[in-house]
């Protein structure tokens, strides 16, 4: 490929490369700041390619390719090339990782300790860990949060974090400039805007953090906690997980333990005000 | 319906975790998991060693639960056999 770049997040090393200078360059500024070791085989390949060789220049469009690919996925128009490469990285990683158990679910920690939040697009698990990022916790991931079959433990992925929508102004408003991305508008996705983590949830990427809680949020209606179960809470998430079925009895072991060890909860909240005092509430009562 | 004759899965073969009013099982032959309620984890575990039907299995629920009621237990026993059955956590003898 024309252009690539390196980018390791958490366990994950990407290579990814690109027709076009534009993506690649997007990525390097707001990945600028993650440590980087190029010696290390790359554990995920994403291409973004030109459906036809003219489309480089004519209408460019980039197709996103890689180890696993998803036949249906359509080309994007190149001015939303950071966004396929958003999607090519969680594609990789969704559909490759074997590592760990692989949760859709973001996650924050303090004191060692991980809240870890699933939740269906729009839930609001990315902007209450955006915001809890900006609030004295540590950011481990606003998509993807990992667990160690072999000790139980939380791992990060903090990726830049993907605002969206009603987010990007929410967010915008608590933080440097120099930490967002451009403004994508218009995507398939609504308006989406990237926020670098702060320095030192990057710098801690690679520490572990202990699950603490579990919490199913749920953004709108009255504020409200609802305990919930372990049979529910290993339900929903193995719907949550990407690779509980790869992954075996392994996978089933540490969804086990898992739900076993943290309390969970779903919670409803009618704003991020509401929805933040409503997990440090939580979080105070299960580490007590 | 016929009282019909099954063998449960093998022991080794299965992992099965109590998780509150839910039991989750691994079968480690076929990779899936299930999840059940009551009485499906208690007629596994009766049925280990030989082969059973429903009125046996009925009759060694009874000695270790209270199984309530009045009536028969034997034709719901057979139904909830016939659903392991499909699960592939017994098969007939």
């Amino acid at each position: 490929m024309r252009h690539s770049t390196r980018i390791a997040v958490g366990p994950v090393q990407f290579r990814i490369g690109s027709d076009w200078r534009a993506p690649v360059a997007a990525l390097d500024r707001l990945y600028a700041s993650y440590p980087r070791d190029d010696a290390r085989p790359a554990d995920a390949t994403v291409r973004l390619f030109a459906a036809r060789p003219w489309r480089r220049w004519l209408r460019p469009s980039v197709e996103i390719g890689g180890d696993f690919t998803v036949p249906d996925a359509l080309p994007l128009p190149l001015s939303m090339g950071l966004l396929a490469a958003e999607m090519g990285m969680n594609l990789q990683v969704a559909l490759g990782w074997r590592r760990h158990l692989l949760l859709h679910a973001s996650a924050v920690a303090r004191d060692g300790r991980a809240v870890i939040m699933s939740g269906e697009s729009g839930s609001g698990k990315s902007t209450l860990a955006a915001l809890l990022g900006e609030d004295g916790w540590r950011l481990m991931g606003d998509e993807f949060t990992l667990i160690d079959p072999a000790g139980g433990d939380a791992l990060a992925f903090p990726r830049a974090v993907s605002l969206k929508n009603a987010a990007i102004a929410e967010v915008a408003a608590r933080v440097d400039a120099a930490r967002l991305g451009p403004l994508l508008a218009g995507t398939p996705k609504g308006d989406i805007r990237h926020l670098i983590p702060r320095p030192d949830a990057i710098a801690a990427m690679h520490e572990p953090a202990r699950p603490a809680l579990l919490l199913f949020p749920r953004f709108g209606g009255e504020a409200a906690i609802e305990p919930m179960g372990e049979g529910e809470a290993f339900v929903r998430l193995t719907e949550a997980s990407t690779n509980y079925v790869a992954l075996g009895e392994a996978g089933f072991a540490a969804l086990t333990r898992l739900v076993r060890a943290t309390p969970a909860f779903g919670i409803s909240y009618p704003d991020s005000a509401t929805g933040l005092a409503l997990v440090e509430q939580l979080f105070a009562e299960a580490v007590r | 319906m016929a009282d019909r004759v099954y063998r449960a899965a093998p022991p080794e073969t299965l992992r099965i975790e109590a998780l509150g009013e839910l039991t989750v099982l691994f079968d480690r032959r076929s990779m899936q998991t299930h999840l059940m309620t009551q009485p499906m984890p208690e007629i596994l575990a009766v049925m280990a060693g030989e082969p059973c039907n429903a009125a046996m299995v009925a009759e060694r629920l009874a000695t270790r639960f209270d199984l309530g009621g009045d009536g028969d237990p034997t034709p719901l026993i057979a139904e909830r056999l016939a659903e392991l059955a499909a699960m592939g956590l017994v098969a007939e003898a």
